[in-house]
């Protein structure tokens, strides 16, 4: 992992450093960090020589730009109507029982971070997650236990389940 | 469930792809007006749901004086209930990189980007290999044409057409005022084609095939095929490319499961049609046929007896509340309001003439939000409270 400071000036050597370039840094910052904190909005803010407000109001603006501190995997449960009538409260209450977290929170060991999200686009697929940026389809409580539980094995650091 | 339905199934879409390098050097040796004109004859109207004459589009920005222009493909798919676009993006990926090139080619830009929404993340290794590979062929032809994939970051409202330009110049996805159209004032101020991932599908079949082929599918208004995306209470949920203008019925004699209560046209912001409505609705623009016609970006889902319209209604409505982006007050205020009044008047609260205030409040937001998003709420608000009434109060 880089210090926020070096890895924000290195994606605005690598994308630009004009309004439009943005939003690509901040997903960058996002994709290390899993969250924006005050102080890289306010960096990025300062490189690219802008308000740190409309840094701010731009990156709030997104759902997937988190601004509160969030565990190394986030896990996003589609809540929309197909995959709601598919199961999804069910999905919901095995990953809490398992995690021992609720919808907003992260695991105490910064693990797990639990969100509701609205349409995946797998609505023939339902119910569906997506745990950073990987998507699992037809779920039941025990593919949910089976997923999990190969996330909790996993070490740190490591990027890419499959 | 019977054997001679109506439905006409089309495989244009998802075949066929390997001769898209012939068909980009072919069409960018024929007249850009030519082009135009092909598309116009072939009465294709945008699939993300609007339905906007495609060629059209192309014409007025090919018109637009101006050194730069952009092509944009809006792959934001985002509506409940929609999955196309993805499905394209990943078995067909050059007919649709084909289909922008094409483009800038007729309006005169030199760059295509790809609107990919967050949620759609893990495509973007293999689309980028495969735009790659077709930037070494343009190379090769000596065509001057690049595309880059901007990733979106969740947020639905970024589908619509100026909320997108917001956001890829670094803003919050915010509407802007129409006019000006994003023909003559689009991405960066400059003019813009944007267009359904499906749409530039489509118009690969007809710069391939001729606008005749696609021309002679369906009806009157509602030309050619399209893709639906089936979900819900089905027994085969899927991608299925059908003829435009076929009957409500029939598609639900073909996905439905024999229990078929409604069918929500064109995701949460299209409409309800409850079971005694299937027979005189179409899918299609609108037009002069007989009945109703829907459009739709392709949306279809099923809902059999077991469930509650209330339910459905209150998880749009959810969405809603959280997707509109705030800007305008009858929007961001409408779509809380009208989910805590439905929620009081299932309580008891408010007795059920506040039903109709709420539809009242809901038609004022299809007259007065300044994008789709705010206008587009009354459709399956009103369309629900008023087939079924008494799933509201009891």
């Amino acid at each position: 992992m880089k210090p926020i400071i070096e890895l924000i000036k290195d994606l605005a050597d690598k994308h630009g450093r004009e309004r439009h370039n943005l939003l690509p840094i901040l997903q960058g910052v996002v994709e290390q960090e899993k969250y924006l904190s005050e102080y890289s909005m306010i960096e990025i803010a300062r490189e690219l020589d802008m308000p740190a407000t409309e840094v701010f109001g731009t990156a709030t603006f997104y759902s997937f730009l988190e601004h509160k501190k969030m565990g190394t995997y986030i896990i996003r449960i589609c809540k929309t109507i197909t995959c709601a009538m598919k199961g999804e409260k069910q999905i919901l209450l095995t990953i809490e029982d398992m995690l021992k977290i609720r919808v907003g929170e992260t695991s105490s060991d910064g693990k797990f971070s639990l969100l509701q999200t609205n349409c995946l686009g797998f609505c023939h697929k339902a119910p569906a997650m997506l745990i950073n940026n990987e998507v699992y389809t037809d779920l039941t409580p025990e593919k949910i236990r089976e997923i999990l539980t190969m996330y909790m094995n996993k070490k740190e650091g490591g990027e890419n389940v499959n | 469930m019977s054997t001679n339905y109506l439905l006409k199934r089309v495989d244009f879409i998802f075949k066929n792809e390997n001769d898209w390098e012939d068909v980009l050097k072919k069409s960018i040796t024929r007249p850009p007006q030519e082009l135009i004109n092909e598309l116009i004859s072939s009465e294709l109207k945008g699939r993300g749901g609007a339905g906007f004459p495609t060629g059209l589009k192309w014409k007025v920005a090919s018109e637009e004086k101006s050194d730069v222009k952009y092509v944009i493909c809006n792959a934001d798919e985002g509506e409940p209930g929609t999955f196309k676009d993805r499905e394209i993006l990943s078995r067909v990926p050059f007919k649709v990189l084909t289909a922008i090139a094409i483009c800038g080619y007729v309006i005169g830009a030199k760059k295509g980007y790809i609107y990919l929404r967050g949620e759609y993340y893990f495509l973007q290794p293999e689309l980028n290999k495969a735009i790659s590979e077709f930037e070494y062929f343009c190379k090769e032809i000596n065509f001057d044409f690049s595309i880059k994939i901007f990733m979106g970051s969740g947020a639905y409202i970024c589908g619509e057409e100026t909320a997108l330009f917001e956001s890829m110049e670094g803003k919050r996805g915010e509407p802007r005022n129409k006019p000006p159209y994003p023909s003559s004032f689009g991405y960066m101020g400059k003019p813009t084609v944007i267009n359904n991932v499906e749409t530039l599908a489509h118009t690969y079949t007809i710069f391939r095939y001729g606008s005749k082929r696609f021309y002679d599918l369906g009806v009157q208004y509602s030309r050619g095929s399209k893709l639906f995306s089936v979900s819900g209470d089905t027994p085969k949920p899927g991608i299925y490319e059908l003829e435009l203008g076929m009957s409500l019925s029939d598609f639900v004699e073909e996905f439905g499961d024999d229990d078929t209560k409604a069918v929500q046209v064109g995701g949460a912001s299209g409409f309800l049609v409850p079971r005694k409505k299937f027979a005189e609705t179409n899918i299609g623009f609108q037009g002069k046929l007989v009945g109703i016609s829907l459009p739709t970006g392709g949306s279809m889902m099923l809902f059999n007896s077991s469930r509650s319209m209330f339910n459905v209604l209150d998880n749009y409505l959810n969405f809603f509340a959280e997707e509109s982006c705030g800007q305008c007050t009858p929007c961001r205020v409408g779509c809380q309001q009208l989910l805590m009044g439905i929620k009081a008047v299932k309580r008891g609260d408010k007795n059920a003439q506040y039903l109709d205030k709420l539809l009242k409040l809901a038609e004022t937001m299809q007259i007065t939000s300044k994008c789709g998003l705010g206008q587009s709420v009354a459709n399956s608000f009103s369309s629900i409270v008023e087939n079924f009434r008494e799933e509201m109060i009891y």
